[in-house]
């Protein structure tokens, strides 16, 4: 059984529906108890990273998720669940993470230009990732496949070993990481149509 | 490379998607969820669903519509339409929806926008503007209940300030243009879009094909809406993509 981490941020629906259409059973939990009986644990988030890092240290989740995460279950973060795996957050002034990835989550600098034009910031809508090396989660998965994005942040590991997928918004970043029982997205797999669903599959199947 | 956005909008009401030139003359025009649906395999990059009941009986139908279809369609959803307290952002993304535009509500009390983006986030809460030209001016008025009421406020000025209080985007509709086939009003797709740092949806006007190239290029939206050219099948949405391609728009196919 997926457990789908709920600390009340935003659309957890569409994901438990993502996993029913590809035939895996996900339930939406606010009970701690649930990561540790779980098979595998998904973490969403959308917001800000000082309100998701709150709200799930008082729902009590803090010590259950690294507890799973060490015992190595697989682990899927999405957006702000996978920039909360990280060291901290420079999103209004400095914020733990959960410290399970070493790294930074920093904003997109300002002034941005792509086509001689300045670039927006949320980086809203479909992007492609650029596939790093070999990853159970994208198998089937091509090469330049457009997902959907929306963030004004994005995730800097200490090490680049981790990283999985890479994406180009004005910089290059890390748009997806693997490491060990743990994947990472910072798009939504459960947004982005039949790609998306596939991934949602391919982490079921781990 | 980030592709231009194409998102079909439905008019809902009474479960039903509706259509009729500015409100009025309203006809069936089938199962929103159906017609969300066609769109998906069509390759559309997000859906729009527009409220246009007014009352809160409605409201709970609305819910109803998100719901189905977010249980069928795997793709951004906004929901518009009599959003005006934060419960009413609760439900519908509980529902399923993953933006919530807000017009009306955010003029009587410009902190709600600032309190839902707070509270959901800027990636969710999407600002509509209904403009309206001021004749003779290079100006536009902004106008709030589904384009009835004149505010006497300047519409790009208000974007600005939407910014500010936390809009992740602006849905931004020309209110002499819509429902004449006559294209976006590119001068105040222009000047908002330059006006702010976060995207610009164009809306209102769209009649051919040539109309979606000028709100990307001429406009410079982030997105472009339209509802009648994809709804009596002028066009499918994967034609007006390949006919982006084709003229270098970078679209997603």
């Amino acid at each position: 059984m997926i457990a789908i981490i709920d600390y009340g941020m935003g659309n957890l629906r569409s994901l438990q529906k993502g996993f029913e259409k590809i035939g895996a059973e996900a339930v939406i939990t606010s009970e701690p108890d649930t990561v540790a009986s779980a098979g595998k644990i998904v973490l969403p988030g959308v917001g800000a990273f000082r309100d998701c890092m709150r709200n799930l240290a008082e729902g009590g989740f803090v010590k259950p998720l690294l507890d799973a995460i060490a015992a190595g279950k697989p682990f899927l973060g999405i957006c702000l669940g996978m920039q909360m795996l990280f060291t901290d957050s420079s999103e209004f002034g400095l914020h733990r993470g959960l410290g399970v990835i070493p790294g930074h989550v920093r904003r997109f600098p300002e002034n941005m230009i792509e086509d001689g034009k300045r670039l927006k910031v949320p980086h809203m809508g479909w992007n492609q990732i650029r596939l790093l090396g070999d990853n159970p989660l994208f198998q089937g998965i091509d090469e330049g496949s457009d997902l959907y994005f929306v963030h004004s942040f994005y995730v800097i590991p200490d090490d680049p070993g981790v990283i999985a997928a890479k994406t180009v918004y004005g910089i290059e970043f890390c748009s997806a990481l693997c490491k060990g029982n743990i994947f990472a997205t910072q798009f939504h797999p459960e947004k982005s149509q039949e790609t998306g669903l596939r991934m949602l599959k391919n982490f079921a199947a781990i | 490379m980030l592709t231009r956005r194409i998102i079909p909008c439905l008019d809902v009401t009474g479960g039903r998607v509706v259509k009729g030139v500015r409100f009025l003359d309203l006809r069936d025009a089938g199962d929103p969820v159906e017609i969300a649906e066609r769109y998906d395999h069509e390759g559309a990059d997000e859906l729009a669903f527009l409220d246009i009941t007014a009352s809160s009986d409605g409201r709970d139908t609305m819910t109803e519509v998100v719901r189905r279809t977010a249980e069928r369609v795997f793709m951004p959803l906004t929901v518009g339409g009599g959003i005006r307290v934060i419960d009413d952002i609760r439900r519908m993304l509980n529902a399923g929806a993953d933006k919530v535009s807000i017009n009306t509500a955010a003029v009587e009390r410009p902190d709600f926008v600032r309190e839902a983006a707070e509270r959901f986030g800027s990636q969710c809460t999407v600002v509509a503007v209904d403009a309206r030209r001021v004749p003779g001016e290079e100006r536009w008025e902004l106008f709030t209940h589904g384009g009835r009421r004149p505010t006497g406020i300047d519409a790009v000025e208000w974007g600005v300030k939407m910014e500010m209080a936390g809009a992740g985007e602006i849905l931004l509709t020309s209110m002499d243009r819509d429902g004449t086939r006559d294209g976006y009003d590119i001068a105040l797709t222009r000047a908002m879009s330059d006006a702010l740092s976060i995207p610009v949806i164009a809306s209102g006007g769209v009649g051919n094909l040539e109309h979606l190239y000028e709100g990307f290029t001429d406009g410079g939206a982030s997105a472009c809406l339209a509802a009648s050219i994809f709804h009596f099948r002028e066009s499918t949405i994967r034609e007006a993509k390949e006919y982006l391609k084709k003229r270098g728009v970078p679209v997603r196919l």
